[in-house]
């Protein structure tokens, strides 16, 4: 069986072989894992698989299977957002993701690493350790969803579902050379996924190729009542899977080429656009004049809400405890002890952004500078179809080079946090390599025009082998 | 007549409600029929907080706040937000209360009170919706207690939290603000006070138009006009003795009928406000038209309907119109046709002065009978037949049963007999009122049986024509009227 299968070819495995035994090779490989990328393996995939195989089913993804970031909720799996806190917390209710995949047939393999809470862009903050980036067993696979993003790559999953707040799936998806797309705000539902920042993220999936992100977005998507920021844009993916970027018109917004950019990630992107243009598209350049303020706008925004988020987690009802002599003193040593440094960080920072005396000044103007980013989308986007952009400026980066270094790597979400501020849907797809690291396009739509940005995304793969390119590492 | 407020008494309300009777909670979909449930049986990961649950707003609970403020007659937001309270307690599961904060679904209205000097106004300053925490449960009493439990089956209910100016002038206004208030509620069928927790005020009140002092989370209406006096009285006190009043937060200690500091103003919380971003803002102008289609009459529309269909005192009016229930129960006696007039006399003032005076609290009217529980104790229930009015009141018009007979069908019927039809208890305790002819033979015998007292009042002995009638009244076994018995007697001897 081979290592990287598309879905296709993964239901094509299924029918000659069986559920079973494309999920006993899955855990297989997953076994001989050196990158760390799943915290916790279901132990119930090999069952569910012979459940399918001997019960027959019709769904689409009858038998596929699929890792989930650990901060989406799967009955029976510990839901550790890649952290001491919620030790011993196993979800008793399902992600509405996760009854649409298993009412699709799809098989859990297993929930993949993060940084704790979403908190990070390397997964290095896990309080299970780092995964390693396949590509450079050395290099973060980026994050927050690096688990997700570097199982797809290794070939220890066909595709899985992520999270993204200010660039979780993008990132990750940049660095380690695969798909991955962050839906419009409201196009899937986020009942189920622990929140970091609620108004910021969405749930997306990563794959090797953006047939099979379309083929997941049709099975995740959607209205959910119990989301009330959820939305029925009645959008069919698989459908807009068309080589044709005929007339397409693209922006190319000069602020996200900024300082500090790798020379080689330019010209890559550049190439690329160039590239488009030879299919029939046309570019231009675009202004975005508030985008330099989106990324300290997105941290305040994202670190008032987690401060919020975050208060539950006080030891009194389920996950990590630690004794206190009265339930003040409990509360303070279970999250001094069961949270990580850049979470206290956050939750610091975000209680001070929404304190009486600097609300008015940071957690307001922020708002407003959102606000701001969200006009420089609409604008851009009334003159063009798409925004083509480096997802990030640099390569996967050396496990432990900025880690000590929070504003550094705060600064590695500049290109992808201005997304999440104005909700619009962006999908990262491989475009170039510099010293054999993946290079990431991110390619920006208006709101639930998915359709758009997949089409563009899908032409592009058509007259490119980039995605076909594995880690050589772990072949 | 105009009420002076000599010590420039301002008070202020702030009151939670629980809007009990809606089916579920405010987010979720749990039960609020929680009151007999077992602990933690009536939760669900929205109401627990769990990591990943999401709220949904209930519609009805919407609906139930832009009755309150309709009734209020509030100004109806056009459009209402959610924002987030930020603080730590073990009966807060998410660390935070869903509230709301800048953009109240209801602005500015009033309620029209009896105050000090006749009708007086208070005025609303808003009503917010809001969730409620969970309970804690202490194991006997809070000093003894070994550790705390926690109750969520409350978390998630749906709260109406209303603010009044400082309006009221008295501890007294203040109870007859609440009594309204409550009435008003249960009006609209969103609330039942007999439930436990269903109302929690916090009152704030300053003396000579000084700094305020807010008293919380006072539990009865009474425990309300406690608490005042004895703040206001501190309060003078303090300014009597040269001190100022500090702004601080007080708590009232019931067992003691005392206030006590919690926090000055410098150590108040800060709740870091923000919106809920898991719930997008909403319209509501659009509905306020529907809902107005659904409000009932109100207490006061109902009082004046009442003193001019029925032709009753205002008096009794406001005693019938006091409690829905109440009002309905009336209404019903009165439909079978018996004199409204007679009915109000007996339905007001015997009827509910011997609710009172038993502790009973009107908790059900169903339309043939009305219901009550034991204030202090909900498991005593009792209840009283619309039919069984109509039976006192038509014995009464008739002339069959006198006052002091009416009087004791009602309280036998309270005191255990609401099995039994007026007519029965009547019968069986001899109360109907003894026929004329009877009275006249009774009159004759005791003539005859006793002429030496017949003697000595006829020689000037006024006393003995005490004792003459009293042997009547035996005679007649208490049935004869005595009035009557003595006028008879009088006629007999004086020709």
């Amino acid at each position: 069986m081979a290592k990287w299968m598309s879905v296709a070819q993964v239901k094509e495995k299924i029918k000659e072989d069986s559920a079973e035994e494309v999920t006993a090779r899955y855990l297989e490989v997953v076994g001989k894992s050196k990158i760390n990328g799943y915290i916790t393996v279901s132990e119930k995939a090999l069952e569910q698989a012979k459940k399918i195989d001997s019960e027959g089913h019709e769904g689409p993804l009858a038998g596929v299977p699929i890792a989930i970031k650990d901060n989406i909720s799967v009955v029976g799996l510990p839901n550790s957002c890649g952290s001491k806190i919620l030790k011993g917390y196993i979800p008793p209710f399902n992600a509405h993701v996760i009854e649409k995949l298993l009412t699709a047939g799809a098989i859990i393999l297993g929930k993949t690493n993060m940084d704790e809470f979403a908190m990070g862009s390397s997964t290095e903050t896990s309080h299970f350790g780092p995964t390693a980036n396949p590509w450079d067993l050395e290099r973060v696979p980026g994050g927050s969803s690096g688990g997700s993003a570097a199982v797809v790559a290794a070939g220890e999953a066909p595709f899985a579902l992520g999270s993204d707040t200010g660039g979780s799936v993008r990132c990750p998806a940049a660095f380690c050379g695969v798909v991955g797309l962050k839906p419009t705000y409201g196009a899937v539902s986020r009942y189920g996924v622990v929140a970091y920042a609620n108004s910021l993220e969405q749930i997306g999936p990563l794959a090797n190729n953006v047939t099979d992100i379309a083929v997941l977005m049709d099975v995740i998507a959607g209205y959910d009542r119990r989301d009330s920021t959820s939305i029925d844009s009645k959008v069919e993916y698989q459908k807009a899977l068309v080589d044709d970027v005929e007339d397409l018109k693209i922006g190319v917004p000069k602020e996200f080429f900024g300082e500090g950019i790798h020379p080689n990630v330019e010209k890559a992107v550049w190439n690329t656009i160039h590239k488009y243009e030879s299919l029939g598209a046309t570019w231009e350049e675009v202004s975005m004049p508030h985008i330099k303020y989106a990324l300290a706008s997105y941290y305040i925004i994202a670190m008032s809400e987690a401060s919020s988020n975050l208060a539950r987690f006080d030891g009194t009802r389920y996950g990590f405890r630690e004794s206190g002599e009265n339930w003040h003193a409990m509360v303070s040593k279970t999250r001094a002890e069961g949270f990580g440094t850049e979470v206290k960080r956050r939750i610091l920072l975000g209680t001070y952004a929404l304190s009486a005396g600097y609300h008015d000044k940071y957690y307001l103007k922020a708002l407003k500078v959102r606000t701001l980013v969200k006009q420089d989308f609409d604008k851009a986007l009334s003159k063009v179809d798409l925004l083509m952009a480096p997802t990030m400026p640099n390569p996967a980066f050396k496990i432990g080079e900025k880690i000590e270094d929070p504003l550094t790597l705060y600064l590695s979400d500049v290109n992808t946090c201005p997304i999440n501020l104005a909700g619009v849907p962006s999908i990262s797809v491989p475009c170039g390599f510099t010293e054999g690291l993946p290079i990431g396009l991110q390619i920006m739509g208006k709101p639930f025009d998915e359709p758009t940005v997949l089409r563009a995304a899908y032409t592009f793969e058509q007259h490119t082998d980039y995605h076909t390119k594995r880690p050589p590492e772990v072949a | 007549m105009v009420y002076e407020n000599p010590d420039g008494i301002r008070i202020g309300l702030e009151i939670h409600v629980q809007l009990n009777k809606l089916k579920t909670k405010m987010f979720c979909g749990c039960s609020s029929d929680y009151h007999n449930a077992a602990p933690n049986t009536h939760t669900c990961p929205v109401c627990l907080g769990l990591p990943g649950a999401l709220p949904v707003l209930n519609k009805k609970a919407v609906e139930a706040a832009i009755k309150v403020g309709l009734a209020l007659e509030g100004e109806i937001a056009e459009e209402t937000q959610f924002h987030r309270k930020n603080y730590f307690y073990p009966d807060l599961p998410k660390g935070f209360q869903v509230t709301q904060y800048d953009y109240p679904i209801v602005g500015k209205g009033k309620v029209v009170i009896e105050g000090e000097d006749g009708e007086h106004v208070v005025g609303i300053t808003r009503a917010h919706m809001e969730e409620d925490p969970g309970k804690l449960v202490h194991i006997g009493s809070i000093e003894k207690s070994k550790g705390v439990l926690i109750d969520y089956n409350r978390s998630g209910m749906p709260l109406i939290e209303t603010v009044t100016e400082p309006d009221m002038r008295s501890p007294k206004e203040a109870r007859r603000f609440l009594d309204k208030f409550r009435n008003i509620l249960e009006y609209l069928d969103v609330f039942d006070g007999n439930l436990e927790g269903a109302m929690r005020v916090d009152a704030n009140v300053s003396v000579y138009w000084g700094t305020r002092v807010e008293i919380k989370n006072i539990s009865s209406h009474k425990g309300v006009e406690r608490a005042l006096l004895y703040e206001i009285m501190r309060q003078k006190n303090v300014i009597r003795r040269g001190g100022k009043i500090t702004q601080e937060t007080r708590h009232f200690d019931e067992g003691r009928g005392v206030t006590l500091s919690m926090r000055t103003k410098e150590e108040a919380e800060d709740y870091r406000y923000f919106r809920e971003p898991d719930l997008m803002p909403m319209r509501v102008a659009d509905w306020v038209p529907a809902v107005k289609e659904t409000l009932p009459e109100l207490p006061d529309a109902k009082r004046a309907r009442f003193i001019e269909q029925y032709s009753i005192t205002d008096m009794h009016a406001r005693a019938l119109t006091s409690k829905i229930m109440l009002a309905d129960f009336y209404e019903g006696v009165c439909a079978k046709g018996v004199d409204p007039k007679i009915a109000a006399t007996w339905t007001a003032d015997v009827f509910l002065g011997e609710l009172n005076y038993r502790d009973l609290a009107i908790s059900s009217y169903d339309g043939k009978k009305i219901g009550f529980i034991h204030t202090k104790d909900p498991e005593i229930e009792n209840s009283f037949k619309v039919s069984d009015m109509v039976e006192l009141v038509t014995h009464f018009a008739e002339g069959k049963i006198s006052d002091r007979a009416a009087v004791e069908v009602i309280r036998s019927i309270l005191d255990g007999e609401e099995d039994k039809t007026p007519s029965q208890i009547i019968e069986e305790k001899g109360l109907f009122k003894a026929e004329d002819n009877l009275v006249t033979k009774a009159v004759a015998e005791t003539i005859a049986e006793n002429e030496a007292a017949v003697q000595d009042y006829l020689g000037g002995a006024e006393k003995s024509l005490n004792f003459l009638v009293g042997q009547v009244m035996k005679k007649t076994k208490g049935t004869a009227d005595a009035k009557t018995a003595r006028e008879l007697i009088l006629k007999e001897l004086k020709g």
